[in-house]
Formats: C-alpha cells, structure tokens, sequence
C-alpha cells in the first residue's frame, strides 16, 4: 500500500477561492492530514501528540481555575480549598491541573530520551531538538511557578530556595534577587508576579511548541532506525493511520493520568503543602517535586553555591551541544552497540540522582529499600554528577568515534519486510 | 524484544522517581516517630465510601472534645448536611448551627452574638493566635479543617496519636508540660491526651460503646472526610470515567489494528 501524492487539491469553488488568498486548508491537509509519516513508528513515538493533548489540558483547566483562585498571601490557601470544596467540580479541575503538571512531565521525559535513544537530534533535526529544549526549560519555570500559587509550605518554602539560586550570581545576585521577588523577601508581591507569569509562560510555550512542529514537517519525523525516508513506500498518511495509533496511545496515558485524578489524587505531592505558608516555620525538609530531583541533587552535590547553580543549568545547556558532541554517523542506538548501553546506564545515574534529590541532605550511607549501602550519599551524587557530564561531554564525542555501528538498512520498507520474512 | 524490555524498564525507571519522592519523608529529631499503625478503613479503595453514623458520631466527637482548642474554619453548618457527609438532616443540621453563637455587628453597630445559620463556619475557639497560644504553654493548636491532608498516611497517622499516647520511657526527658507520644515527631506533644476515659462522649442508642478506640476512629473519619468532602463524588465519577476509557480504548485499538492491517510495518 503505497501513498504517493500528498498535496492538497481543492475540491470546490468556495475552497479553491480560499486556497488563492489564504491556503490555511492546504497548510493543515498536508501537516495534520496528508503529512508523510514513517511508517515504523513505535509507541515512543505517541508522546508528542499525548504531550499536545496536555499542554491543552492544562491550558484549558487552568483558565478555569484562574476565575476563581486569589493571587493574595492571605486569601490563596483558602481559596483553593474553596475550589475544592464550593466550586462545581472544582476538585476535578484542580487534581487535573496538579496532577496534570507531573504527568506532562513523565511524558515529556519520555519524550527526551526517545530523542536521545533514536538520534533524532542530529542533523538536519537539530533546531527540532533545540527548539525542544527551551520548551522543556519553559516548562521547568511554570512549574515551578505554579508550585507556589497554593501558598502552602511547600509552595512558600521552593519558592525561596529556587528565587535564592540567583543570589549565587557574582555582583548583581542580591539585586536580582529582589527584583524577582518585588521585595526584600518572598511574600505577597512575589505571589502576585508569580501568578501572571504561571498563566503567561503556557502561552509562550505553545508558541514555541508551533515552531518545534514546523522544525518537524521540515524534515519529517525521524524513527527507530534512525535512517532517511527513501520513498513513498516508507511512508503512510498521518491521517488516519498516525491519529489512530497515537489516540489510542493517548487514551491508555488519560486512563493513568484518571488513576491519579480519582483514586490518588495527593500521591505526587508533598503533605506539607496542605499547611498553609508560614514564614516562621521552616519545613523539616524542603524537596521540590519529583521532576526536579536529579537537578537537585546535582545542585547539592557541589559544596559552592554558584558552581551548583551553574552545573543545576549546564545539565540542561549540556544538551544543546549535542547534535555536535555526538560524532557518529548513525542515528539510531539500535545500531550502536556500545552507545546503547550508555544510554541505559545514564537512565539509572539520572535515576540515581533523583532518588539522592529526595533524600536529606546529610552525608549519611546511602538506604536504598531499607538496604544500607557502603557509600555516603554525598559521594555517591558527585559520582552521578561526574558521570552525567562525562557522558555528555566525553563518552558521546569519543565512542561515536570509535564504535562500530551495525550496518543499518537500506530502507525503512526494506528492513520491514526483511523482518516480515524472518 | 531485549530492546522493549530496556524501553519498558526506562519507563518504569522514569515512574519510579515518582515513588522515590515519596518514599522521601524524612524525619527530623533524634527521636523519630514511630510508623502509624495500619486500619482498614471503609472509604479507602475505589469503591470507598464513608459511613454516615460514624461520621455523624466523629462530628460530636469533634465538637465536644477537639473544638475545646482546634478550629476548622473551612467548614460551614451546611456542610454538615450536604451528599456524601454526615448527611445530617436539613432540621439537624440547622439545630447544631443555631446552637452556637456567633459574633455579628447589631443595629447599632455594637459587637454582638447571633446564633449560628447554615451558612456560618464554624466558629474559631480562639480569636486570635495569641489567646491561642496563651492557654496552651505557648502551642498552637493547629486548624484540622484539612489536617488529614497535611499529615502523612494521615487517617493512619491522626488515628495512632490519639490513641498513641503512653508513659514516657524512664530514660526520656520529657519537657515540662509536654506530653509523651511515640507517634509524634520527637516524641513529646504538647497535646494532652484528648481522649481520657470510655464513655467519655453519649452517643444516641443504636451506637457502638463509645470506647477511646471507636471515639478515635469515628473523629478520625470525619476529619478525613472534611479534609476531602468530595471523596465520594470523586471516586464515582472515577469508576465511570475508567469505564469509559477502558471501552474508548478498546474501540480505538481495533480501529487502529482494522486500519494497518494492509500496511506492512
């Protein structure tokens, strides 16, 4: 089954008189409709759709809930427990919203190791891959904004912590400081700033998530065998063929993201923040939400504040050299014997990391399962942290020099069938 | 089918450090609390939903013992009243609201007291953080309007501390005017043993015995479900809401297989 042609023709008189003055039916025909696709797409590969259908959801919930939350540090607690308790569904819209945030961030998550895993940020994907990054960065920042809008402990407690980061900076760090907060100190006026960023930066996001599909029609979608698309044999119609597999992916990912809403909803977030901020009171222990853990403990892993800081941010910015750190000619780890299992063994230092990020920060040994390890934590995160960058850095630039990758197919129609007759 | 494999464990790698952050609640102090003890308790689950008599009993538990220092200034009367509580009835509950007195301003504009409407809080024991402290050795009584949410494995926690508190050990010190309770992060409360004897509450006939056990239990229900008045609401809409997404799911994965039968992928 072959599908050749994929412009857009107008059928009758009224399209064709709007294709000559504004084509917006032929520019969503052949990016949402007729848009050549791979066609050996795996499940990996549903994510982005599945990540869209969040940022709606969040967008949409969170307008909602802006008519009837208070931006004010006496009245923000309760008003949240007013939407709870008096609005119509207001606790659907708030366990979507605060659950919806931990889920865009287990798909984003998925979404980015994919990309690392099938190679698809390398050439000619590379603005694709770097438009993605400062999405992932946007969406750190209303994250985290929108932690503290509830003003709970923990919300007031992350707050400071976070905005204290840019203290480290040499000369100007205080006076930053204070201008992020509107004050001498995290209170009111940061709450406030905070709230019209948090409904700011989602709409930036979406800008953004425009541009990174655009980056994507140009070159078209990468896949597991990381090699070119040759032909119309390689490829099938997004529609229907993309909109039913990835709807179906999507409503199995709704259908975990419903477990949460319904049956658990507080299970990703910290009890602390059901008490309502309290300066006088500092919380036993200040985490942050669990998608920050691995950069957290890279923060804490280094004894000086700004090079914490700025390792915390290289982590990410380490990921913007990629395309050019990564020496090998062949994308996909299906065919890199060694930089495979790299791959695996940066998953469980990133895993590593974030499970250190959870735990207090004393150089105590290591508990891991009620298990007592030979190692201190503190040693164990700069082991991690070493390692993270040292993949990046050193192991990715050499290993694609010195691997040798299985030859990879000709073609994606070709390898398909080859497995079909195996 | 290795590659799979490796794929799924980054998955539930990813997932994972969800669950390392929970299993992250550290403890401060040399002495630290003991695990809550575990109860069976008739919301949890999917089906979940909570007993009305116990938390019409856990209200008067509340009302005669707790709200002596503890305020929960998220609730009104009618909340008393309302689907899915302790569903006190429309007279009952209009009773106990107009029972209390609450402050208003008169014709006058004179400070005065009314009785209470449905639509009133409940009144705060204490008009401001100071009294509050000052009749407590400078404690706070904490709001328990969402307390089982603030706590951790709350229902569990909230039920061993009351139930929890002993002699102390004859090598702890105990600091003057506070009390004993392995439960409690450092071990000393400044909460005297709200719950002292049997019987200490009268519950109408048809009632259990009001044991310190039950009244623990029956006080802990209705703080859970003031903590999370719509607990039932939720959860029914929940199970429809998996039911319908389980069937969307299954119509999509045959559309979806239908679909690519013909292609070789």
């Amino acid at each position: 089954m072959t599908h050749g042609d994929y412009t857009y023709k107008p059928t009758n008189a009224f399209t064709k008189w709007l294709d000559d003055r504004l084509p917006v039916i032929r520019l969503m025909q052949e990016t949402m409709t007729n848009f050549p696709t791979p066609k050996n797409l795996n499940y990996w590969y549903t994510f982005g759709g599945i990540l869209t259908f969040m940022l709606g959801v969040q967008i949409i919930s969170g307008i909602v809930l802006a008519m009837h939350y208070v931006p004010h540090e006496t009245l923000a607690f309760d008003s949240v427990e007013r939407i709870m308790r008096d609005v119509n569904y207001g606790w659907l819209l708030r366990y979507m919203h605060s659950n919806g945030a931990s889920m865009f961030f287990i798909a984003v998550y998925i979404h980015i190791f994919r990309g690392l895993y099938y190679g698809s940020y390398k050439a000619p994907r590379e603005v694709l891959w770097l438009l993605g990054i400062v999405i992932y960065l946007l969406m750190m920042a209303t994250g985290f904004l929108g932690y503290t809008l509830p003003w709970g402990q923990m919300s007031f407690w992350g707050a400071t912590v976070i905005t204290n980061f840019f203290s480290a900076i040499p000369f100007v760090g205080e006076s930053i400081t204070q201008w992020l907060w509107g004050s001498f100190a995290v209170d009111n006026s940061t709450l406030q700033r905070f709230f019209s960023l948090h409904y700011l930066l989602p709409f930036v996001i979406a800008g953004v998530v425009l541009l990174h599909i655009w980056a994507l029609h140009v070159p078209g979608n990468n896949n597991p065998l990381g090699i070119d698309v040759k032909g119309p044999a390689d490829t099938v119609p997004f529609h229907p063929y993309y909109t039913t597999k990835d709807g179906f992916a999507l409503v199995l990912f709704v259908l975990f993201f419903s477990y949460f809403i319904f049956f658990n909803p507080n299970a990703l977030g910290h009890t602390d923040n059901y008490i309502q901020a309290n300066r006088l009171v500092t919380p036993t222990h200040i985490v942050p939400e669990w998608y920050y853990l691995p950069l957290y403990a890279i923060l804490r892993s280094v004894p000086d504040k700004l090079f914490g800081v700025i390792l915390m941010f290289g982590a990410i910015f380490v990921w913007a050299f990629l395309p050019w750190l990564d020496t090998s000619r062949v994308r996909s780890c299906k065919f890199r014997p060694i930089y495979r299992q790299l791959f695996w063994i940066l998953l469980v230092v990133i895993y590593i990391l974030g499970y250190l990020g959870a735990q207090t920060a004393d150089d105590t040994n290591l508990v891991f399962w009620g298990l007592e390890l030979p190692i201190g934590k503190l040693l164990l995160a700069r082991i991690c942290t070493f390692y993270y960058f040292l993949h990046f850095l050193v192991l990715t630039p050499v290993i694609g020099l010195l691997e040798t990758p299985v030859p990879v197919p000709e073609s994606i129609s070709k390898a398909v069938l080859a497995k079909k007759g195996a | 089918m290795t590659m799979k494999l490796n794929l799924l464990l980054a998955a539930a790698l990813t997932l994972g450090l969800a669950g390392a952050a929970l299993a992250s609640e550290e403890e401060s102090g040399t002495f630290e609390p003991k695990h809550p003890q575990q109860q069976q308790w008739v919301w949890e689950g999917v089906f979940g939903k909570f007993d009305r008599q116990q938390l019409q009993r856990g209200y008067q538990v509340y009302k005669e013992v707790c709200a002596a220092c503890h305020g929960m200034h998220l609730l009104s009367f009618r909340n008393l009243s309302q689907p899915g509580g302790p569903e006190f009835t429309e007279a009952q509950m209009k009773a106990i609201a107009a029972s209390f007195q609450v402050p208003t301003i008169d014709d006058n504009g004179e400070a005065a007291q009314r009785p209470g409407t449905p639509a009133d809080r409940f009144p705060a024991p204490y008009p401001n953080e100071k009294a509050a402290r000052a009749a407590n050795g400078n404690a706070l009584p904490p709001d328990l309007s969402v307390i089982i949410k603030a706590r951790h494995d709350g229902s569990n926690y909230t039920y061993s501390l009351l139930t929890g508190y002993t002699d102390a050990p004859s090598d702890f010190s105990l600091l003057p005017g506070l009390n004993y309770n392995p439960y409690f992060a450092g071990h000393q409360i400044a909460m005297p043993a709200p719950l002292v004897s049997d019987g200490q509450v009268t519950w109408p006939e048809g009632n259990p015995a009001a044991t310190k056990d039950q009244m623990a239990k029956d006080v802990v229900a209705f703080l859970t479900w003031a903590s999370e008045p719509k607990l039932e609401e939720r959860k029914e809409l929940g199970v429809k809401v998996m039911i319908f997404l389980i069937a969307l799911s299954a119509l999509l994965y045959l559309a979806y297989r239908r679909l690519w039968r013909d292609v070789d992928h």
